[in-house]
C-alpha cells in the first residue's frame, strides 16, 4: 500500500470539499453545526451557524411574573442550572433591594460551587471521552452521579432544579445534608486523583490538546473571554475574586491560571478549579448557621408556610396570588446588571424594570457565546480531527448560547 | 457560628466606574452626553449615537476597558420617545471597573456604527442585535440574522411583535437553491 502510494503521487486526486460537522454529530454535543472547508485534512475556511436550540428565553421572561422566570434560566445551562438561578435571583432582589439572610446565601454559595463542579466534571469527562479516554467519562460521571444524589435531596430535582427564589430558597437544607456532602469529598478527590493519573500524562492525550485551540491574551479579551478558558489564556478574571457577591470574601480560594491558553491548559484549570470548589464547600459547610430563614420573611415575596396555606385563608390567597400571578413582585422602575460566576465564566443577567409585574427586559450574558464565536478561529488552519478537542473544550452549552 | 456574619449580597459590590469617569467623559464628548446615573451602584452614561465609535476608541484604547462584556438592546415601545435603546457593557480588566453606556435610537433611524473593528465579541453580538430587534450596525462584515433562519419574517424581541405570533419553520437547506456553491459532504 505504502509503496504504490510513493510511486504514483499524481494519481491521486484531490479537491476541496465543505463538510457539515452538525447540527447533529457525536462531537457538537449540544446542536451546532460548522460547515468546515477543508484542503486534504486542513480546514481553510468555517462558518458556525447557532440558533438551533433558539426558544425566546427572553420573550418568555417578559411575558411571565418575575417570579415565574425560574424555569427558563435553569434551562439556560443544564449543567450548572442554580448558578443560573443565582444569579438571576441576584438581580432581582438588587432591583428589589432586598437582601437574602445569611443562612440562604451560604446554601446558594454552597450548591453553586457543588454545581460547578458537575460542571467541570461533565466538561472533561465529554472531552476525554472524546479523545478515546472512555474510562475517564465513567469516572467522571459517576462522581457527577453521587452529587446529584446530594442535590435531589437538596431540592427535589437532579437537572432542572428550579432551586432559588426571589428573597431565598425554595427549600431548607435537609436534616444531615453536613455529614452527607463531607462523606463524598474522599470519592470525588479520588476521581480527580486518578483522572490527573490517566490523562495529565497521557501521551494521547498531550498530543491531542498541547498547543492545539490556542488563543493569546489579547484576542481572548477581544472576544470577551472568562472562565476556565480566560484563566488558560493567562487573563487572571474571575466575578468571585473581581467582584465578590454573596459571602464569597469570607472564604478562601485559589485561582488557577495558566499561559498557554490551549485545550490542555483549560482541561488543567478545570481539574484545578474542582479542587479549589470543594475548598469552598468545606467553609461553607463549616460556616453555614444550624437555624434561621434561609428567605426574606417579608410576605411580597416569601410565599406562606404550607400548614397555613392549608388552614388560613388569607395565607391561601396569599399564596395563589403568589404562585399563579406573582402579585405584590414589582420593583421599581429602573436596570441592573449582575454577574455570578458560571461555569463557563461571567453569567450576567441585565433586567430592566417599568415598575410592573412583568420583566420589560430579561437578557442574559451567556459566557460560551463569546467562545462559540471564537471557536472559528481557533479551527482554521489546523487538523480535521482537532476540533473535537478543541470543541470539547470550550464547553459549549447550546442553552445559553441560543436562548 | 452563630453571630450574625457580615453579609455583602451586592451591596458593596464596587466594582463599577466612579464618577471621575463620567467627568473625563462630559469634558471629552461634552455635546454627545446625554446623561449619566449611578442607581444601584451602577455607573451608567447615555450617549448620542455619533460619539458612540469615538468614546468606544477613547474607552479602549485611552481608559483601559479591554473587554466588551455585553451588547444588547431594549425596545421601549410606548415606555419612552424614542423607542429603542442599545446598551454596552464596558469592563477594564486592568483597572477592575464596569460601565454602562446607552445609546438612545428612533425607530426611523435604527442604526448604529459598528464596533467589530474594536472588539471581536461585537460581531455576534451586533448580528443578534440585528435577529432580534431589527437595528441594523452600520460597516458590520457580515451582518446576517444569528439565532433565527433567513426567511424569519419580522424580529421578535420588539414589543409590536406578539408572543403568540408563529411562523412556519423552515430549515436552512431547504430553500437553498441546488448547486448553490456548496458541495454534498459525501460527495
Amino acid at each position: 500500500m505504502a509503496e504504490s502510494v510513493g510511486t504514483s503521487p499524481v494519481s491521486i486526486r484531490s479537491r476541496d470539499l465543505t463538510l457539515n460537522m452538525g447540527p447533529s454529530h457525536p462531537t457538537t454535543h449540544g446542536i451546532v453545526r460548522l460547515k468546515v472547508s477543508t484542503q486534504g485534512e486542513e480546514i481553510v475556511d468555517c462558518d458556525i451557524e447557532i440558533g438551533y436550540l433558539h426558544r425566546g428565553f427572553e420573550k418568555m421572561c417578559e411575558n411571565h411574573p418575575w417570579n415565574q422566570a425560574v424555569v427558563y434560566v435553569d434551562r439556560l445551562n443544564y449543567v450548572s442550572p442554580i448558578i443560573n438561578d443565582v444569579g438571576y435571583h441576584m438581580a432581582v432582589e438588587k432591583l428589589l433591594d432586598i437582601e437574602v439572610p445569611a443562612r440562604g446565601q451560604w446554601m446558594r454559595m454552597l450548591t453553586s460551587e457543588l454545581m460547578r463542579i458537575c460542571d467541570h466534571q461533565t466538561c472533561v469527562a465529554a472531552s476525554c471521552m472524546e479523545l478515546g479516554a472512555f474510562t475517564a467519562f465513567l469516572y467522571l460521571i459517576k462522581g457527577r452521579d453521587l452529587l446529584w444524589e446530594v442535590l435531589e435531596k437538596i431540592c427535589g430535582a437532579r437537572v432542572t432544579t428550579s432551586y432559588t427564589r426571589i428573597g431565598g430558597l425554595a427549600y431548607e437544607p435537609y436534616p444531615g445534608m453536613k455529614e452527607e456532602i463531607l462523606d463524598l469529598f474522599t470519592d470525588l478527590r479520588d476521581i480527580n486523583r486518578e483522572i490527573d493519573k490517566l490523562m495529565s500524562d497521557n501521551r494521547i492525550f498531550i498530543d491531542r490538546t498541547r498547543g492545539i485551540g490556542a488563543l493569546d491574551r489579547e484576542t481572548c479579551l477581544s472576544y470577551g473571554f472568562t472562565g476556565p478558558v480566560a484563566r488558560a489564556a493567562g487573563i487572571e478574571y474571575d466575578v468571585r475574586v473581581q467582584h465578590p457577591y454573596m459571602l464569597y470574601n469570607q472564604v478562601d480560594f485559589d485561582i488557577p491560571v495558566c499561559s498557554n491558553g490551549d485545550c490542555y491548559d483549560r482541561y488543567l484549570v478545570r481539574l484545578n478549579e474542582m479542587e479549589q470548589s470543594l475548598r469552598i464547600i468545606e467553609q461553607c459547610l463549616a460556616k453555614l448557621p444550624a437555624a434561621g430563614p434561609v428567605s426574606v420573611e417579608d410576605a411580597r415575596y416569601t410565599p406562606p408556610p404550607k400548614e397555613l396555606v392549608y388552614t388560613r385563608i388569607e395565607p391561601l390567597m396569599n399564596h395563589f396570588k403568589h404562585h399563579m400571578w406573582g402579585h405584590m413582585i414589582a420593583p421599581p422602575a429602573g436596570a441592573v446588571y449582575h454577574a455570578v460566576e458560571g461555569g463557563n465564566g461571567e453569567l450576567g443577567f441585565y433586567l430592566v424594570s417599568t415598575g410592573e409585574e412583568r420583566p420589560w427586559k430579561v437578557r442574559c450574558r451567556p459566557p460560551c457565546f463569546g467562545l462559540t464565536q471564537a471557536l472559528k478561529e481557533m479551527i482554521i488552519g489546523g487538523m480535521v480531527s482537532d476540533v473535537v478537542p478543541i470543541f470539547g473544550s470550550i464547553n459549549m452549552i447550546g442553552g445559553e448560547l441560543d436562548r | 457560628m452563630s453571630e450574625t456574619p457580615e453579609v455583602r449580597g451586592f451591596r458593596d459590590h464596587g466594582s463599577w466606574a466612579g464618577p471621575e469617569l463620567v467627568e473625563a467623559l462630559r469634558e471629552r464628548f461634552d455635546s454627545g452626553m446625554l446623561g449619566d446615573s449611578a442607581a444601584h451602584g451602577e455607573r451608567e452614561v447615555t450617549i448620542r449615537r455619533e460619539i458612540l465609535p469615538a468614546l468606544a476608541r477613547w474607552l479602549k484604547e485611552e481608559q483601559g476597558f479591554e473587554m466588551l462584556l455585553d451588547l444588547t438592546a431594549v425596545d421601549y415601545l410606548g415606555k419612552r420617545e424614542t423607542r429603542f435603546e442599545v446598551v454596552a457593557h464596558f469592563y477594564s480588566l486592568s483597572g477592575n471597573r464596569r460601565l454602562r453606556v446607552c445609546v438612545p435610537l428612533r425607530e426611523e433611524a435604527a442604526e448604529l456604527p459598528s464596533l467589530t473593528s474594536l472588539w471581536k465579541a461585537a460581531d455576534w453580538y451586533e448580528r443578534e442585535i440585528w435577529d432580534l430587534y431589527g437595528i441594523r450596525f452600520a460597516g458590520h462584515p457580515d451582518l446576517r440574522r444569528l439565532l433565527l433562519y433567513d426567511q424569519f419574517k419580522g424580529h421578535p424581541l420588539r414589543k409590536d411583535y406578539r408572543m403568540k405570533d408563529r411562523q412556519p419553520l423552515i430549515g436552512p437547506e431547504a430553500v437553498r437553491p441546488a448547486g448553490a456553491g456548496e458541495e454534498r459532504a459525501h460527495g
